[in-house]
């Protein structure tokens, strides 16, 4: 059984085919599954994380997927700011700026796709005037956003 | 607005995943939206507000 629903899948699939531009690489850090005799440190959707993001990379030739492990890879999240697990975040542009800790269930799917395709575009849907005010940012703002998948 | 600034880091936590965070920071109602650990407001923002709080963050504390 599939995460996204065959229909939903057909749909991404056209959508990506007509929207995406750019390559976009999704890096997804995640642990090793370990069998049960061997705890590893507690990943709630971990599982799932790494099932949906396949699903989504296999939709468009455009998304390719890094897999990187939280442990083994330490020195690849700490470049790219990452501090727990599972993450989703993008290489590029965005280089490690938008991150997506836990499963990007509900809600957060179609955010997820839109910043694909924002990504591969080069592009938000922010206005003008917004885009000028962030231009002019000259201190570092971290921005954490708690959403629940329901 | 992370896309739009190399200033700018975004993060979405998916709060039942991480409740230390939850803890930390009080979340009660979802979205909660923390600023640099200054700014922080529940619910949805317009956009032109809601880069009102980044700037207020942005901004030095004495201003």
């Amino acid at each position: 059984m599939p995460l996204i629903p065959v229909d939903d899948q057909s749909f991404l699939r056209d959508k990506f085919a007509k929207e995406l531009v750019n390559p976009v690489n999704i890096l997804l850090f995640t642990q090793h599954d370990t069998p049960s005799a061997i705890p590893g440190p507690e990943c709630m959707y971990c599982k799932e994380t790494r099932e949906l993001v396949e699903e989504i990379s296999s939709l468009s030739d455009k998304i390719n997927l890094r897999i990187y492990d939280f442990v083994a890879d330490a020195e690849k999240a700490r470049q790219m700011g990452i501090d727990k697990i599972p993450a989703i975040t993008f290489d590029g542009d965005s280089g490690g700026r938008v991150r997506y800790y836990g499963i990007p269930a509900g809600y957060e799917f179609p955010s997820l796709i839109e910043d694909i395709i924002d990504i591969s575009r080069h592009s938000t849907g922010l206005s003008q005037e917004t885009r000028e005010s962030l231009q002019k940012l000259d201190k570092d703002v971290d921005i954490q956003v708690f959403v629940t998948p329901t | 607005m992370a896309m739009e600034s190399p200033h700018v880091t975004a993060e979405v936590i998916e709060a039942s995943e991480f409740p230390q965070l939850v803890a930390k920071y009080h979340v009660g109602g979802v979205p909660k939206v923390v600023v640099n650990e200054t700014v922080e407001f529940e619910g949805a923002l317009p956009e032109d507000r809601y880069m009102d709080q980044v700037l207020k963050a942005a901004a030095p504390p004495d201003a």
